[in-house]
């Protein structure tokens, strides 16, 4: 393997759930020596939830366990036996990098926070990262994506005006925070280069998220106007929505951001009469008669199929696209066309998907060689060559629990 | 300019809409970063909102946030003039940031290949909507068309009706972010060798990125996931509800059964919350471990239970304010917070405590904006506004004049030849 961007560098992941692995995930896939700490009596809850291999659970059956974990070394250990901090506080010493990404307090109740690594390791790069961030009145509140986005603004600006607001599904700041963090991470490493010095990261979900709500935060802050939901209408647009398509709940979006656009857009439908009528031939008149535009619309694209509408209309220059289900990512051309998804061959679940990163780089691509650790997978090799343990003080941790197994877990894991 | 991680280093930003937010990023992190706008200026200043809804181009909200910290000079890259402008420009630049139809740069001689040439460090980072190259590489989009195309609008929506998208742009704003983090992995090389290259971003892997594990649920049990509403669950087969209307709003909640302790301990909470004021009474004692969420996919009689849940909480949340609720919630650990509108977010005492928001001055408009801030706190490195958004030409004089030495008059025959 060519030499990799962050090969040498060295990170102990206490990190857990979405947003904290997927920082150490960008460095391992990078190069970095990555050493992911769990425990079998309090599992990561994405090794709890589906997608489980043939819906039969099991603490490493889960897809959704292994997404933010490629090519890291699994460790499992309990943080709540004194030899099990003393294991812990090893990592942190062989680390340029210590993640956290519990509720605040965690890792300091450990004596794992940054200011106890702090004072042996001076130069060590710390992050915390939460829905809150670590201080304020809030910052206990120990909650996952979605409940951020709901607090963030997000839920709000989601779905029908005259109808509730909806979840987001995808705990959608979980993957607006960890770009952040991964450049501040990044840079932090050159940082310490130059000066000797190390740094803590404090981070806080939610905010990461506002960040991409801005110019609806700046809307109210300046025009004391509160943003609604307004389902696929656009202010600048119109035509503007998704439509209904040939097939069992299929659809295609459609965007008509100009004048020509219109005009080209009118020719693909063949310019019928609705077209032409006084209501829609101005840009002013179609936003006034959006609902209707939008049905006559509707009418048209029911008999195509969305692959069909998207390249009728992109072949005219009209933006729009299919509304692509999961399964349309893993067919789409363009999707294969970068590599988006490569497989891996996992010991309990078999050869299944990992996303690419977004960029490529035209010197240095990222390289992933080890699917997402089963827990505790890599034990042997972390305590044994990183952490410099014996056969004897290892036999010795697992009769006393120190090194979890699968016998640690709670009753509810168990039954599969 | 060493307080910060990016100071000392320039960004030439030649994006618009497509990749604005790269540059604004590395801007947060201290990079000097010149806009460079086409004479008349970027047509991303047309996006609103605006600021008293005036519609103009130094007043876009839109390009108040993505053109943050960043100076602005004006440049013709169809005239040879602006094209060598640009090359000296480039000589002195540690990233080129673009997001043209690929090829553009190219077809005007300022292809990677070029820039490199005239520096070998030089970082180019490319954002287009699909990436360079690719049967949908010249592909028009808009946010609706891209976060469909990503698979994202999927996921969101009401069974029955069209598939939604979040009602504020998004697409443009995820293939920034991974702009900058190319930009940053590449750098971190740069800086150990010496050597630039080119990183080439699509904005539809970003959103496919964001999808949590929708994918994956395809590749492991050949299901698509497709929005359900105000909750969580599989259209058809089961569902829970995770939005409840309160008495002043909504709040939402995140619960279960099973083996996920801390859905389990949320849903113990409320029903413990409700108990006192003899509500949810049924639920008391319930065996919500034993209550895996998964057996309501082949278990009507699971479901049942789940939407007698439901109707229960529902009940119980409409006698309770927001405020109310989430102060429980924090207290007792339960994943329950209001759903917050815009008004919610800027008065969040959370937000105010961490100093998340920031004053910018606006000396054209005789007033400071707050702006939202940056989301991580990074020890003694203080997060600084470097400036507000440029107007049209604003810094053309430093740059030109101060910097590359051109002498007015020369800047008013570059400026009558349409070149600035």
């Amino acid at each position: 393997m060519a030499k990799q961007i962050f090969d040498g560098i060295k990170v102990a992941d206490f990190s857990w759930v979405g947003v904290g692995p997927q920082i150490a995930r960008e460095l391992a896939e990078h190069g970095a020596t990555v050493v992911r700490v769990e425990c079998h009596k309090y599992p990561d809850t994405l090794r709890t939830l589906p997608p489980f291999k043939d819906w039969q659970s099991g603490i490493d059956r889960s897809a959704f366990g292994m997404a933010f974990n490629t090519n890291k070394y699994g460790l499992s250990v309990d943080l709540n036996t004194p030899k099990g901090r003393e294991v812990g506080w090893k990592l942190c010493m062989w680390a340029d990098v210590v993640t956290d990404g519990m509720v605040p307090g965690t890792m300091a109740k450990w004596g794992l926070d940054y200011e106890s690594c702090k004072k042996i390791k001076p130069d060590i790069i710390y992050y915390s990262t939460c829905q809150m961030g670590q201080k304020g009145p809030y910052s206990k509140f120990g909650g996952y994506g979605m409940v951020g986005t709901a607090y963030g603004g997000y839920s709000h600006l989601l779905g029908w005006p005259d109808k509730d607001p909806l979840s987001l599904f995808n705990n959608y700041s979980d993957f607006i925070a960890p770009w952040y963090l991964t450049c501040a991470v990044i840079l932090a490493l050159l940082h310490r280069r130059k000066t000797g010095k190390g740094i803590y990261l404090d981070q806080s979900q939610v905010e990461a998220g506002v960040t991409f709500l801005a110019p609806v935060m700046l809307d109210y802050i300046v025009n004391g106007r509160i943003a609604n939901r307004m389902g696929n209408r656009d202010p600048y647009m119109a035509p503007h929505g998704v439509y209904p398509c040939l097939g069992d709940d299929r659809w295609v979006a459609i965007a008509v951001s100009s004048e020509e656009e219109w005009e080209d857009f009118c020719c693909v439908v063949g310019n019928p009469e609705w077209t032409k009528d006084p209501r829609f031939t101005t840009f002013l008149g179609r936003k006034e008669n959006e609902e209707e535009l939008d049905r006559l619309i509707g009418e048209w694209t029911k008999d195509f199929t969305a692959e069909q509408i998207m390249t009728l209309m992109q072949d005219a220059g009209v933006p729009a696209g299919v509304v692509e289900t999961a399964e349309d990512l893993f067919n789409d051309p363009q999707l294969k066309h970068r590599e988006h998804f490569r497989f891996l061959e996992h010991k309990a679940i078999g050869r299944h998907a990992y996303n690419a990163p977004a960029y490529r780089l035209s010197k240095t691509p990222n390289h992933i060689w080890k699917a997402g650790p089963c827990l505790g997978e890599d034990n042997e090799y972390v305590y044994k060559e990183i952490l410099g343990y014996t056969d004897d003080e290892i036999a010795d941790m697992l009769v006393e629990g120190v090194i979890t197994t699968e016998t640690d877990m709670p009753e509810a894991l168990r039954q599969g | 300019m060493e307080h910060t991680l990016l100071g000392g280093y320039r960004v030439l930003d030649l994006t618009d809409e497509r990749g604005l937010m790269c540059g604004k990023i590395l801007g947060d992190l201290g990079a000097d970063v010149i806009q460079i706008e086409p004479p008349g200026g970027s047509p991303a200043r047309n996006i609103g909102p605006f600021y008293h809804d005036i519609p103009h181009p130094e007043k876009s909200l839109y390009w108040f946030w993505t053109a943050l910290h960043k100076r602005g000079i004006t440049l013709n890259l169809e005239t040879a003039d602006g094209r060598e402008i640009f090359k000296r420009l480039v000589k002195n630049a540690d990233f080129v940031i673009e997001s043209f139809e690929p090829g553009y740069m190219a077809s005007l001689g300022l292809g990677y290949e070029e820039l490199e040439r005239i520096n070998p460090r030089i970082i180019m980072t490319s954002i287009t909507p699909f990436g360079q190259t690719g049967p949908y590489a010249h592909y028009k989009t808009t946010d609706i068309v891209g976060v469909s195309l990503g698979g994202m609008s999927r996921i969101y929506g009401d069974p029955g009706m069209p598939p939604n998208r979040i009602s504020a742009p998004q697409f443009y704003f995820l293939g920034g972010i991974h702009g900058a983090l190319g930009s940053v992995v590449a750098h971190y090389y740069r800086e150990l060798t010496g050597e630039g290259q080119h990183v080439d971003v699509s904005c539809q892997q970003a959103v496919v990125l964001s999808l949590m594990m929708a994918a994956e649920f395809w590749d492991m049990v050949k299901v698509n996931y497709k929005g359900v509403g105000p909750g969580l669950g599989l259209s058809g087969i089961y569902f829970t509800r995770q939005i409840f209307p309160c008495k002043d709003g909504y709040v939402f909640l995140l619960w279960g059964g099973g083996a996920t302790t801390a859905f389990v301990a949320s849903a113990r909470g409320v029903v413990e919350m409700a108990n006192r004021d003899g509500m949810i009474l049924d639920f008391k004692d319930f065996p919500w471990v034993e209550f895996d969420m998964q057996r309501i996919l082949f278990d009507v009689e699971a479901q049942k239970t789940v939407d007698r849940f439901i109707e229960e909480v529902s009940e119980f949340f409409r006698t309770k304010t927001k405020q109310e609720l989430f102060e429980e919630a924090i207290e007792k650990s339960i994943l329950l917070i209001p759903v917050s509108d815009a008004r919610d977010v800027v008065e969040s005492p959370q937000l105010a405590a961490r100093g998340f928001w920031e004053t910018v001055e606006h000396p054209e408009l005789g007033e400071a904006i707050t702006y939202p801030g940056f989301p991580i706190k990074m020890g003694d490195i203080p997060y600084r506004v470097q400036r507000r958004a440029p107007l049209i030409g604003e810094h053309n004089e430093d740059i030109y004049v101060k910097e590359l030495g051109f002498s007015k008059e020369k800047l008013v025959l570059l400026k009558t030849r349409g070149v600035i």
